[in-house]
């Protein structure tokens, strides 16, 4: 029992850690693709079309990665999680299905569209369809989002007697006080990968001295627009989340935050520090006194309840990983700011383009907000332990009765080594597409 | 409310294997008829222009039946679970190999990917259609064994095998002689399908040879459709019950078969739009008489201790069907408006068109 437990979470995680690779960077670059697209337009230069399509043509190899890895994700709810399916799919089964509905369909036809019909449409028609596109990859995080916050924090359901979760009130989905600010929090890093995707590729031409007018206009897109949504992603967003889970969660902010003990008069923020599980204190402590009971009550004498006030079951089972989940995130997304702010301050100074260390900087910067999404659903996935529906369900009550360990080590096997093979493609086609550059696409 | 939703999900489902159908049947074609270099291209193209799009019907059915009949969904998914996964990483090789032949001009690389292509839509074919055989078939619901059940009812494990093959011993397995016959009608199917699609799509060399082809399958199908009712008499007597219960329901094998006939007449079709229907409704047949042969069962039970599982069963509550009623209904007119546009524009011959670039 232990084991099908353990290889069910670890295929979950691995397969929807994989997946989560591709939809961060479409959602946020389909919003970059409609500002091209509107830019030429407005302006009617070349290089602004040439911008959007060739950032749509890498959008449409992520797409066709998200979709065939979104698919078992979806499967995998039935094959590995059956219990919890069959307990919660009346409720959870909504927002998927409407998903799939207002999404995916809308999402996937103007794809199609958008890469093939410039011609068949003219531009207005054309830029509609990429906004459509937009419309739909957005949608689809709504929706997949409203469907994880119900997990987080359950509302508008009722529990029958056989223990089946049913819905009774559906507009209680949508406004759940858990959704919008998750969502916005997770769009906008999105957006956050996308444009330090963009600026990378632009440093990268800028470097190599080849493509140099799309370089700049990249490098110059992508900081702005860097800098914009990393500072949202930290304030408001970053903080009206800890605010959400301190008061629906407050066991997994305990362990977030790496609270081991009460501190009668307000909490302090630790910065740096190892949690030590066995004499339950941070090693190596760095922190700042009442500075996290100021940020998450405004009070600075505020008592924030540590994991001595839980019971053992209530905790998160993993707490060190959640700990460094955490502190991975937010240490990265002030890093971000902090990279982000010089880079627009130097191009405010027109010096940018000729920085040298500052353009390679920027161009490696790209793998850091990818992990830094990671670890954020991390934060949220293993902060939400033990329970699989935040209170009600257990994680160990909501596996499949009938499948063994030995096939899911199985199929987790076989997933390992298609996604390898999968991840190997996908950075050769993308590889190829910039090296190629925004003039010499074929479609 | 529970028939509406089961008739909504299966017809999504239908068009799923309609749309997605002849993409997997271009690619049992790819494989074993197209020869020139020029021919292939074309034809791996009339696939690979939409199938993702396609797929996303098979995303739309799972997340309906997963809403409507969670029950069901978990008990099945959970059942099949070897055959599911090994569906979910062909459809993933299929689409490397759809979406990275093209990329690089190398002879090797492109063989490559169009055998890894055709491939995977082969046994990808003949899995839907052993599962179908499955579902029609029946399962030992709440792995029963000396008459006590091993887990709920409602929950089943089926191995691949057994060491038999026999649809008719106590504890089947996922293939066994019938579904494997149900299995290669399906590919049988979806390689006509696939067919007429390029026949349609495209001014590729070998339109002609495959009306040949078409003929040829058609027979084998007419033979295996026979056999195989035969064979669903001895596994279960009461196969056909439901049809002389309601005889409305004969519509639906009424639909198949004249679509079955018809196609025998393929060369004398003037329009190239005629054998795609025809073969859109050999599918829609095939799969609406086996749904009405078992209604309302949706997964019978091998067993007399479990009931087998149906659509009243599996079902959700009514609240949650009825809303989703609602925005089903928004949804759909949505999607039929953006397939509307994208037929407008995307209509025509695929090699004869220009995508502006
Ligand atoms: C580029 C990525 C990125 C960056 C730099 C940040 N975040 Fe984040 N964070 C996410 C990406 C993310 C995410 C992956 O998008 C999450 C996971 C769930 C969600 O809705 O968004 C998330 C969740 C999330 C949560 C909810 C955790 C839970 O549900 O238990 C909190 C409290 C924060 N974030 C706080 C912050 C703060 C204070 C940041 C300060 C800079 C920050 N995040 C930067
Ligand atoms: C928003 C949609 C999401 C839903 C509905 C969802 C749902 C689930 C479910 C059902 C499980 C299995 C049970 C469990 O171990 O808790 C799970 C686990 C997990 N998910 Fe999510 N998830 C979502 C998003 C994500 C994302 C985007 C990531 C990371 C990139 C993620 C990371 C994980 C991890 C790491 C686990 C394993 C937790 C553990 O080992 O304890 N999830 N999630
Ligand atoms: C357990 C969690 C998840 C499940 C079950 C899931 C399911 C899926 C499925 C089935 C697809 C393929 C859709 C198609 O055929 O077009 C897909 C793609 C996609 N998913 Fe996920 N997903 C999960 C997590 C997430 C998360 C956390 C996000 C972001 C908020 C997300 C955003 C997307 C997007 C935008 C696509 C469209 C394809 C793309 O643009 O790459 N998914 N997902």
């Amino acid at each position: 029992m232990e084991d099908m437990i353990f290889y069910d979470r670890l295929q979950f995680a691995f397969t929807i850690t994989f997946h989560y690779i591709f939809p961060q960077l479409t959602m946020g670059l389909s919003l970059i693709i409609v500002y091209f697209k509107w830019k030429y337009l407005r302006k009617k230069v070349e290089k602004y079309n040439d911008a959007a399509k060739f950032f749509m043509k890498i959008f449409a190899i992520n797409f066709t990665m998200g979709v065939v890895t979104g698919i078992p994700m979806e499967f995998q709810f039935g094959t590995n999680w059956a219990k919890f399916s069959e307990l919660t799919g009346s409720i959870i089964g909504q927002t998927l299905a409407m998903e799939g509905m207002f999404s995916f369909f809308l999402e996937s036809s103007f794809l199609a569209l958008f890469i093939f019909g410039e011609k068949l449409m003219g531009q207005k028609l054309h830029f509609l369809t990429g906004f459509l596109v937009f419309l739909g990859s957005w949608a689809s995080g709504w929706f997949i989002l409203a469907t994880n916050a119900w997990m987080q924090h359950p509302v508008g359901y009722e529990i029958l007697e056989n223990g089946k979760f049913v819905l009774n009130n559906f507009s209680a989905l949508f406004s759940n006080p858990w959704l919008l600010p998750a969502f916005l929090h997770n769009q906008i890093a999105a957006v956050v990968t996308s444009s330090f995707v963009v600026a990378s590729v632009g440093a990268f031409y800028i470097l190599r001295n080849k493509n140099i007018e799309y370089g700049k206009l990249f490098l110059k897109t992508g900081v702005v627009l860097g800098l914009v949504s990393s500072v949202l992603l930290a304030f408001p967003t970053g903080d009206w989340n800890a605010k959400n889970v301190a008061k629906y969660q407050p066991a997994s902010f305990a362990a977030m935050e790496g609270i081991f003990e009460t501190e009668e008069a307000g909490s302090e923020i630790i910065l740096i520090g190892q949690p030590n599980m066995v004499e339950k204190k941070i090693d190596n402590k760095i922190a700042v006194p009442n500075i996290l009971s100021f940020l998450t009550y405004q009070k600075w004498d505020k008592q924030i309840p540590g994991m001595d006030q839980f019971k053992k079951e209530e905790l998160p089972n993993n707490v060190p990983a959640l700990y460094y989940s955490y502190h991975i995130m937010v240490g990265l997304g002030t890093i971000f700011i902090g990279i982000m702010s010089l880079a627009v301050f130097f191009l405010w100074k027109r010096k940018l383009y000729n920085i040298k260390p500052l353009l390679w900087a920027i161009m490696f910067l790209f793998p850091f907000p990818y992990i830094a999404n990671i670890t954020g659903w991390y934060t949220a996935e293993l902060g939400r332990q033990p329970y699989l529906v935040y209170g009600l369900l257990k994680t160990s009550d909501g596996i499949s009765p009938t499948v063994s360990s030995g096939n899911t080590l199985f199929t987790l096997l076989g997933f390992v080594g298609l996604y390898m093979l999968l991840g190997l493609l996908f950075l050769v086609l993308v590889g190829k597409t910039i090296h190629l550059g925004p003039k010499h696409q074929t479609y | 409310m529970e028939i509406f939703w089961f008739i909504i999900i299966a017809v999504v489902l239908a068009v799923f294997f309609i749309l997605d159908g002849y993409d997997f049947g271009v690619g049992i074609i790819h494989l074993f008829w197209a020869k020139k270099e020029k021919d292939k291209e074309v034809i791996a193209k009339s696939a690979g222009l939409f199938w993702d799009s396609n797929e996303v019907w098979l995303v739309a059915a799972g997340g309906m039946l997963f809403m409507a009949f969670p029950t069901f969904y978990a008990s099945v998914f959970s059942g099949f679970y070897l055959p599911l996964i090994i569906v979910l990483w062909l459809i993933i090789f299929r689409a490397i190999g759809l979406e990275f032949r093209s990329q690089f001009k190398h002879q090797m690389w492109k063989d490559m990917w169009d055998k890894s292509f055709g491939i995977s839509s082969l046994l990808l074919a003949l899995f839907f259609g052993i599962a179908l055989g499955n579902i029609v078939r029946g399962v030992n619901l709440g792995g029963v064994q000396n008459n006590i059940s091993t887990y709920e009812g409602h929950y089943f494990f089926l191995p691949l095998w057994n060491n038999r093959f026999s649809p008719l011993s106590e504890h089947p397995g996922v293939i066994d002689w019938f579904t494997i016959i149900i299995g290669l009608i399906t590919v049988v199917v979806l390689a006509i399908h696939g067919a007429n699609w390029i026949i349609l799509k495209t001014t590729s060399s070998i339109n002609k040879q495959l009306k040949k082809v078409v003929l040829k399958l058609n027979i084998m199908l007419l033979l295996l459709t026979i056999f195989s009712l035969g064979i669903w008499q001895i596994i279960n007597p009461n196969s056909l019950n439901n049809f002389i219960d309601k005889p409305y329901l004969i519509i639906f094998p009424i639909i198949y078969f004249s679509a079955l006939i018809g196609l025998f007449f393929i060369k004398k079709l003037k329009k190239d739009i005629q054998p795609f229907v025809l073969s859109t409704l050999l599918i829609l047949g095939g799969i609406t008489s086996s749904l009405a042969s078992m209604f309302p069962v949706i997964l019978p039970s091998t067993n007399t201790i479990n009931e087998s599982l149906t659509i009243y069963n599996t079902a959700a509550t009514e609240y949650g069907l009825l809303v989703a009623l609602n925005w089903g209904i928004v949804g759909f007119i949505l999607l039929f408006v953006y397939m509307i546009i994208q037929k407008r524009l995307m209509g025509g011959k695929i090699d004869k068109m220009d995508y502006g670039h």
